[in-house]
């Protein structure tokens, strides 16, 4: 999953400090890795200069100064373009589908839309596999059928996250 | 056909079963030979897609034309003879009759548009050895298994070579093995005759055997085809 873009669909909705950017990229989708704050900082600072973000304003204090970030016109393009592009179907995928679907729901775009396209993207390699078994040996069905399943089970998860879009809306924008 | 070709398309449909729209602006189409597997939440309006493309539910608004003629504008008899002769169906729990023998039951489409009762079981029996179950010819459906019964139900979908064959969630009450197999013969089937097939199902696995999906929500139907 890419930290650079996910740290971008949070700075979607308004400015923030790195240190805020941490804190919500742990609490929405750091449950089990939070961020060290050197990655937040490095990845901050490569997003600077690919000039996908801006610094907003620096306060001074008595440590170090605090930059505050904001996003540029075309780091929403990247934010954009991320979440339309459907992830290559591959077991665990989930994680990364979670981050799209949430950043989709936090910054007003179509979560569904995003979902039926993930889906059609699963479906067309589900209909490889099945051409494969077709004219495969035995052997090959079923090794076709294990990667079938998976895939199966990544769409299950779908379906059960676009019945829930609605709740989720409300948990992630209340 | 339509100038692109397609055998049965559907524009603007809209239903409702009192206040609730059960399809709000679907739009379909679909060309000979193609399967298009239908997909989307309960409740979206998948099975009223299909009951309105194959002329048992009559929308409230909107078009679907098969072949070039618009289905609002045929009466009762006329429809029903479309349905038995050009259109097929085959449904989650085969639907067969229970009285009947399963070679009986697979002819009586056949019978029922005036083929001989001899020449009707030729036929029936071809498609039961087609669907592998040539065995339980003699059985009523009470006396073999789901399995079996879902095939011939198939065989029944397919024995006056249909040209639109519609099959709601038709492995749904099936093991993997059984619906897969299913699923092989049945799709094989409707290739070689150039049968359009439009599939309700909520099983990615089933709608693998596509090739394309539609899917349903709130009543409205989205192409996927060219979507990603």
């Amino acid at each position: 999953m890419s930290i650079g873009l996910t740290l971008l669909g949070l700075l979607e909705s308004g400015p923030r400090h790195g240190y805020d950017l941490k804190r919500a990229f742990d609490e929405r989708f750091g449950q089990n890795r939070p961020l060290h704050y050197g990655q937040v900082y490095s990845t901050m600072s490569r997003l600077l200069k690919n000039g996908l973000v801006e610094v907003d304003g620096i306060e001074h204090g008595s440590g170090p100064d605090r930059k505050r970030y904001a996003i540029t016109e075309a780091g929403v393009t990247d934010v954009a373009q991320w979440l339309s592009q459907p992830e290559a179907p591959e077991p665990y995928l989930q994680s990364t589908l979670y981050t799209k679907v949430v950043l989709a729901l936090l910054t007003g775009r179509d979560a569904n839309d995003l979902l039926d396209v993930q889906r059609s993207e699963h479906l067309r390699l589900m209909r490889d596999l099945t051409q494969q078994k077709r004219t495969g040996e035995l052997a090959d069905q079923l090794i076709c059928d294990h990667a079938l399943f998976h895939l199966e089970a990544d769409l299950r998860w779908l379906e059960l996250t676009a019945a829930r879009l609605g709740q989720l809306a409300k948990e992630v924008r209340p | 056909m339509t100038p692109d070709g397609a055998l049965l398309t559907a524009q603007d449909l809209r239903k409702a079963y009192g206040p609730t729209p059960a399809l709000d602006g679907a739009d379909f189409s679909i060309h000979p030979g193609e399967v298009v597997a239908v997909m989307g939440p309960s409740g979206s309006g998948k099975s009223t897609l299909l009951h309105c493309l194959a002329g048992i539910v009559r929308p409230d608004s909107g078009s679907v034309r098969f072949d070039g003629r618009e289905l609002s504008q045929m009466g009762d008899a006329e429809r029903s003879a479309l349905r038995r002769g050009e259109f097929g169906f085959v449904f989650q729990f085969g639907q067969l009759v229970p009285e009947l023998t399963c070679v009986e039951n697979v002819a009586l489409p056949l019978r029922l548009t005036g083929v001989k009762r001899k020449d009707a079981e030729g036929r029936a029996l071809e498609w039961l050895e087609r669907l592998e179950v040539a065995e339980v010819g003699g059985k009523r459906p009470g006396q073999v298994s789901g399995g079996q019964g879902q095939r011939v139900a198939v065989a029944r979908s397919l024995v006056t070579s249909p040209r639109v064959l519609f099959a709601d969630e038709p492995t749904g009450a099936l093991d993997s093995l059984n619906g897969e197999r299913v699923m092989e013969l049945f799709t094989q089937a409707a290739r070689e005759t150039r049968a359009a097939v439009v599939l309700v199902t909520h099983e990615a696995r089933v709608a693998a055997y596509s090739d394309r999906e539609v899917v349903v929500r709130d009543g409205k139907a989205r192409d996927m085809a060219g979507a990603v």
